[in-house]
């Protein structure tokens, strides 16, 4: 993308430019690790594909400038604490608004579809994506909103690259999400949740509340998109929440099913993959661009993603669907 | 079998496209309705022989058959597809090459009778080539399969600047007109008035009289195949493929032709579209063109031709609608009075500052504007139509038709 692109040419070439590329992919597969992440947990949990996943992470983004820029909370109370501490709680409280949306979403619109074929929910997730994207289109305005977050353009220095600070606190929250999913997955409710993804009915009759399940994997798709909002929208990759924050999630389709749209293992490695992919193609291929035309980088995950699947239909870690007669 | 409908002695009247006598009145009162709408005399209709109506009603006929082809491989075989704008696309594109006239960009300058069937033929050629991998990836795989040739076309479309004009500037299409090689004046023009037959028409009536035209060949031909023995392989792979197989349907060769079918239909109406537009953007021809089709597909009805029709409709006069109660509300805020002015009031922001749920400025004010205002609306029918009548306007018509049938003994 362009931040890569523009950090890559302020080193000049070699391989200080290939440590800066790497930097840059990571920054950019991480965000998609993390909503791809959050499609395959609701993948497995519901069996929905969700094409509104780019509107839960402008939702998300947009909740975040809410409560920290628009409203203040809580940082008008307590004035004296330090910005970070009141932008990080602001933040968290921000991502579990647009986690709370996320469990609404699903109780209102894909519960009554339990049942229904699963082309129809998907359709219904795309009605689903336009209505949220216009709204926070509306709220954004032209001019988008900014996040104001703590780190602004400060840019650290490690061995041969230029690292924004934003970057490094993405990768460290990236790390700890999927800790925490992980973790998630060994606890009680995860393994209700793994139970219910194995088998619905064998889930029920475990006693297991399928539809708290399939809430809470909304919850937890919508949090983890969330979070990928917030470092969408700040620096080096953008100024603010505005009508283009959502498309970054059609940058993470190709990395979900790369992965295989039912393996959170593979989510997290086609994420940074196509995130490496898209960085190297903005560093090295700009110069073919007479063959590959311009903007080939933001298109280079669908073209992998094609070969993938024509050699793995499932993609690299999906199990492949048995086909009984 | 006057008075008995549903007794049929034969096979070929069974299978009758128009298989009631009903069915036989009703259409031929529709096709009258629709032949004599431009020349404006049908009493509570005359409204519609605008020229503005006029476009409209042939865009609604453009959409159809775009919607015929979406239908046949979604509705039909059950292979979701995202990638309709592609297709469409590169029917536009085929048609530029082919009829534009020659310039700075590509074009040959070949007459209709050229470029129309070639847009649908190239098309189809790259639906047959992208068709292998609805054999190989399956089902929803397959749908964000078809998300990524949406992107990659648009790529493409994109980058050929010397076939598309690129996005900044766009290109002009073939216009619409009859000629019988490369002369100077076209035998029928659709651009300026004239008569036909005595009859005193516009421009934009002769297009639409065209299109109708072109939907009705389109349409009879899809109903047909739904019919053939391709229709019904489609239609038991779309309910199980496997069990498709074993009652010896060739699942790869009967993926390819809905390919092929879908992608002739949406190369031809993809042509249609830019010439009838003139001039468009390789953005044009991108995933929000491919979610109005399937909005058409879904809201009209699913596998069902006249569905489409309905759909097709529903989807272009709807924004229009809405637009029309934006201004006449906006109207009524500000001059007029009594309860429905502050009912206008409340519903409507005519200022910056004055709150509202929708406002009729296209700024960024409070509200919605009414585009955005259309949008919400138009995702919230798809999720609507989803959840509550799955079979679309369709299903809502057969409901009432089921309904007038046994009047008065209803249970």
């Amino acid at each position: 993308m362009t931040d890569t692109l523009i950090l890559a040419q302020a080193t000049v070439g070699g391989i200080e430019q290939f440590w800066q590329m790497v930097v840059g992919g990571l920054a950019l597969g991480t965000i998609y690790a993390l909503l791809a992440m959050g499609f395959v947990i609701i993948f497995k949990a519901t069996q929905v594909v969700n094409f509104a996943h780019g509107a839960l992470v402008a939702v998300g983004a947009f909740l975040v400038a809410l409560t920290a820029v628009e409203i203040d909370v809580p940082g008008r109370w307590i004035p004296s604490a330090p910005t970070w501490v009141t932008w990080a709680l602001a933040a968290v409280l921000g991502v579990a608004l647009g986690g709370a949306a996320g469990m609404v979403l699903e109780r209102l619109f894909i519960r009554p579809m339990v049942g229904e074929p699963l082309f129809q929910i998907a359709i219904l997730t795309v009605g689903l994506d336009i209505v949220l994207r216009t709204i926070v289109d509306d709220f954004a305005g032209l001019d988008g909103r900014p996040l104001a977050d703590p780190w602004g353009t400060a840019t650290a220095t490690i061995g041969p690259v230029t690292v924004p600070h934003t970057q490094l606190v993405q990768l460290g929250v990236t790390v700890v999400a999927v800790v925490a999913v992980a973790l998630f997955f060994r606890s009680r409710t995860g393994v209700a949740m793994r139970a219910t993804a194995f088998d619905q009915e064998a889930a029920r009759a475990q006693g297991i509340t399928v539809g708290r399940i399939f809430g809470l994997s909304w919850l937890l798709g919508a949090v983890l998109a969330g979070v990928a909002g917030i470092f969408a929208s700040i620096f080096p990759r953008a100024a603010g929440v505005s009508s283009a924050t959502a498309f970054v999630a059609f940058g993470a389709f190709p990395a979900i099913i790369l992965g295989g749209l039912d393996s959170i293992v593979g989510a997290i490695v086609g994420g940074i993959v196509i995130g490496l992919a898209e960085s190297a193609a903005s560093v090295y291929l700009t110069g073919f661009s007479n063959v590959l035309g311009s903007g080939f980088s933001a298109i280079i995950g669908y073209v992998i993603m094609l070969l993938v699947l024509l050699i793995r239909p499932y993609g690299l870690f999906g199990t492949e669907e048995v086909r009984r007669v | 079998m006057r008075g008995r409908p549903q007794l049929y002695t034969s096979y070929a009247a069974d299978q009758a496209l128009l298989n009631t006598g009903t069915k036989r009145l009703s259409f031929a009162l529709f096709g009258v309705v629709l032949l004599c709408l431009p020349l404006g005399f049908i009493p509570g209709f005359r409204w519609a022989a605008d020229a503005d109506w006029m476009l409209v009603l042939a865009e609604v006929a453009i959409l159809f058959i775009a919607a015929l082809g979406l239908n046949l491989l979604t509705g039909l075989a059950g292979q979701v597809s995202l990638g309709h704008a592609f297709f469409m696309g590169v029917g536009a594109y085929v048609a530029a090459i082919l009829g534009s006239p020659e310039g700075p960009l590509w074009g040959l300058g070949l007459p209709i009778w050229v470029w129309l069937p070639a847009a649908g033929l190239v098309a189809a050629a790259i639906g047959v080539l992208i068709a292998p991998t609805s054999f190989r990836v399956r089902g929803l795989y397959l749908a964000i399969v078809t998300l990524g040739l949406v992107f990659i076309g648009e790529h493409l479309f994109r980058n050929l600047d010397f076939i598309t004009g690129g996005s900044q500037s766009g290109r002009t299409f073939p216009p619409l007109e009859f000629k019988f090689w490369k002369e100077e004046t076209p035998f029928i023009d659709f651009a300026t008035d004239g008569d036909w037959f005595g009859v005193e028409l516009t421009g934009q009536a002769k297009t639409y009289y065209l299109m109708l035209g072109l939907a009705l060949i389109a349409g009879l031909v899809a109903k047909n195949i739904q019919r053939t023995r391709a229709g019904r392989a489609f239609q038991s792979i779309r309910d199980r493929d496997i069990a498709a197989e074993i009652t010896g349907v060739d699942e790869f060769r009967y993926k390819t032709i809905a390919f092929a079918l879908s992608s002739f239909f949406a190369g031809v109406a993809g042509a249609l579209f830019a010439s009838f537009v003139g001039r468009t953007i390789p953005e044009a021809f991108g995933l929000p063109l491919s979610v109005e089709v399937i909005a058409i597909v879904l809201i009209g009805g699913a596998g069902v031709v006249s569905g489409m029709g309905m759909g097709a409709a529903f989807v272009i006069v709807m924004p229009l609608i809405v637009r029309t109660i934006t201004e006449w509300l906006t109207q009524v805020a500000k001059t007029g009075e009594g309860v429905f002015q502050k009912i206008a009031d409340v519903l409507v922001s005519t200022g910056t500052f004055d709150p509202g749920l929708v406002s009729a400025s296209a700024g960024s004010g409070p509200g919605l504007n009414v585009f955005q205002l259309n949008q919400v609306l138009y995702g919230l029918l798809i999720v609507g139509f989803i959840i509550f009548e799955p079979l679309g306007l369709y299903g809502i018509w057969l409901r009432v038709r089921n309904y007038w049938k046994g009047w008065p003994f209803t249970y």
